[in-house]
């Protein structure tokens, strides 16, 4: 992560490409389709109020190398029957994502005040074979609802709150190759940024992590083999001495 | 660590030399073309004599709807273009036909004058029917042109009156024309099939639902609305699919609408260039009661027919959408040979939501496709980064090999020397 932030900032002094200002404030509404998802950020907690029943939709950023985790916790009116809410991730290809860990589902009991949800999804891979559907760095999107609930229940309001952290889990999950673009949603058919970038057109998606996305090329695959590669060479050298002695052979 | 942070500098330094000249992928703020046209809003308001009702904090539903609307009023962004329709609100008479044809545009979707629309609102008194088909008919014809973003705002206390026309089908073909509409619909003090009605208007067009029990709740929500037509959002152009690949429309890239009828397949084509990489993803909205269990299937086929990739997802239970993508990137030419440079690829699109009985299956599912074709295929030749190692197994290798190569090293420079010496 590290690594990403200076990189980050040697980008921006260099005025390349300098990603969007972060938005301080946390949103405080949700979206409700994939078009319309709100935009988050990692580590950022978005609040929204809604109707039971609503698809609530949000975006996040999610770059190679890191392992996303989502949690939702959805404030539930005063008097209710038992009520199962879901939370889904998508990718950027609105390909539904598995969750590794955490309660996808699940059902809040009789006049339960909320309800919590999770969802870990697998690794983000720099790069990954177009007939796999591993997590690829890009928009990645919540769907949080109720899946099911009584006709009574309908349409009462209902609160939600959603956060993504991030694990960074490092060379291990490093893999060959990169996108040439990240998994943007209309990243094809958005022009060169303009002078403000502060347009009022609507973009599909606009997302970007804090440090821009990385570019692939680093991890800490290099220092293991560097340093494996010192080692060896050392070890060459300590294996030489032992056979051939120390300086000419006697009697030379 | 700290050689790390060494290291992570110098690679970092050398990396912005050699990217300060290249193109860097552009950073993702700009937009696309839109419409660039005013939002619209249109609030439909019921003003039958139901809504004498004392039970909204005390007051009257009319009077809270009243209040409601003086506060949205005073809260509307500037840049949405409001109107408010009225249903039931003239005729006070027992006559079906006319009590049903009662809907009228109180004030005119445009730009808002508060004082005017206030002064509007203030007059009306509840009277009339339901005649919440028509009215939506009529509310839509208002928000007519424009490429902005369209939302009706339906406040209602009562399931229709005017059998039998289904306002929920009504809503559907408003939907159908493919102008981008959403109705969102609040009950106040909902009974059991008024709520059923309402959901069932606010689904066919991916609007919301919402029981009202208070003011306060009506306001909020009618606020929280009239904000989300003023967000921008990318519309989507409406395309119509083929039966087969030959005569299927060819897009770029962009997104794009159209509908599909159960068991139907939809094919399109798009261009993708050697060295190209075909995005495409595609999904498929449940805007009616549909049977538990469904899939949407995208295939990426050859001309010829030849599958390349495809994306499948399958779902069960309560959804909005059921949606799955597939990537295709086409490598680099290495030969100069003479065949075509840019490959036809068609898309199908296939679905196998079923509707529920009693539900009708025209027309058919909207369905929305992205299709992006970037530039620069994604590649690997490695299954790790640049076929670089990591772990204690390589450094005890590469140390285990290091070690012995020098052993044997040494023993051979020993015995050039005794070779040497014997000569």
């Amino acid at each position: 992560m590290r690594i990403t932030r200076v990189l980050g900032a040697a980008l921006v002094l260099l005025g390349v490409a300098a990603g969007p200002a972060v938005a301080a404030d946390a949103p405080t509404e949700a979206g409700t389709s994939f078009r319309t998802a709100t935009e988050i950020e990692q580590g950022q907690e978005a609040t929204a109020s809604g109707s039971a029943g609503d698809y609530l939709y949000w975006s996040f950023p999610a770059d190679s190398g890191s392992r996303p985790t989502v949690r939702a916790t959805v404030g539930l009116p005063q008097a209710h029957a038992a009520e199962t809410w879901q939370l889904d991730v998508y990718d950027g290809l609105r390909r539904r994502q598995a969750c590794q860990y955490g309660a996808q589902t699940r059902t809040a009991a009789r006049d339960a005040s909320s309800v919590e949800l999770a969802c870990t999804l697998r690794t983000v891979r720099g790069w990954s074979e177009p007939w796999a559907d591993d997590p690829l760095p890009g928009t990645y999107y919540v769907r949080l609802t109720v899946v099911d609930l009584t006709a009574t229940d309908l349409g009462l309001p209902v609160s939600a709150t959603v956060e993504v952290s991030a694990k960074d889990i490092g060379g291990s999950a490093a893999v060959d190759g990169s996108l040439a673009q990240p998994l943007v949603p209309g990243i094809a058919v958005q022009p060169e940024e303009s002078e403000e970038g502060s347009s009022s057109s609507a973009v599909l998606s606009a997302i970007e992590p804090e440090d821009g996305w990385s570019s692939g090329w680093w991890s800490d695959r290099w220092v293991w083999t560097a340093a494996g590669g010192a080692l060896a060479a050392l070890a060459g050298i300590g294996g030489y001495a032992l056979t051939r002695g120390s300086g000419r052979p006697q009697g030379a | 660590m700290i050689t790390r942070k060494r290291l992570a500098a110098g690679i970092c330094a050398l990396l912005a030399t050699l990217t300060a000249g290249l193109a860097f992928p552009a950073a993702a703020t700009a937009g696309e073309p839109t419409g660039e046209d005013a939002p619209k809003v249109n609030l439909v308001l019921d003003v039958s004599g139901s809504m004498r009702a004392r039970d909204i904090d005390g007051q009257s539903r009319m009077a809270a709807a009243k209040q409601a609307f003086n506060e949205v009023l005073d809260a509307t962004p500037e840049e949405v273009e409001l109107g408010i329709r009225t249903l039931g609100a003239n005729y006070p008479g027992d006559d079906q036909e006319t009590g049903c044809e009662d809907t009228a545009q109180l004030y005119p979707v445009g730009p808002l004058d508060r004082t005017e629309a206030k002064t509007a609102v203030a007059t009306l008194t509840p009277t009339g029917w339901t005649p919440i088909g028509p009215a939506l008919l009529k509310a839509a014809d208002d928000l007519d042109g424009g490429s902005g973003s369209k939302r009706i705002v339906l406040i209602s206390d009562g399931e229709d009156t005017c059998a039998p026309l289904d306002p929920c089908e009504v809503a559907r073909e408003i939907a159908a024309k493919g102008i981008g509409l959403t109705i969102d619909t609040l009950g106040l003090v909902p009974n059991a099939k008024m709520r059923q009605q309402l959901s069932c208007i606010a689904e066919a067009t991916g609007g919301t639902y919402t029981s009202i029990e208070h003011t306060d709740e009506l306001t909020d929500r009618v606020n929280q609305l009239v904000d989300r037509a003023a967000d921008p959002v990318v519309t989507p152009v409406a395309t119509e699919g083929a039966d087969q690949c030959a005569k299927a429309p060819t897009l770029t890239s962009g997104l794009y609408t159209d509908r599909e009828e159960f068991g139907q397949q939809r094919w399109y084509r798009v261009e993708v260039m050697a060295g190209q990489e075909l995005r495409a993803s595609v999904s498929v909205a449940a805007d009616r009661a549909v049977s538990p269990g469904y899939g949407t299937l995208l295939r990426a086929v050859t001309v010829h027919g030849r599958e390349i990739v495809r994306g499948e997802a399958a779902g069960n239970g309560r959804t909005d959408v059921i949606s799955t993508g597939l990537r295709y990137p086409k490598p680099e030419r290495d030969d100069d040979s003479d065949k075509p440079a840019a490959e036809t690829v068609c898309l199908q699109v296939t679905h196998s939501f079923s509707a529920a009985s009693g539900v009708q299956t025209t027309p058919g599912l909207p369905l929305e496709l992205t299709v992006d074709v970037v530039d620069g295929p994604a590649q690997s030749s490695d299954v790790a980064s640049f076929g670089l190692g990591r772990g204690w197994w390589l450094l005890g290798a590469l140390v285990l090999t290091g070690f012995l190569a020098g052993v044997v090293w040494g023993w051979v420079s020993r015995w050039r020397v005794a070779v040497w010496r014997t000569n």
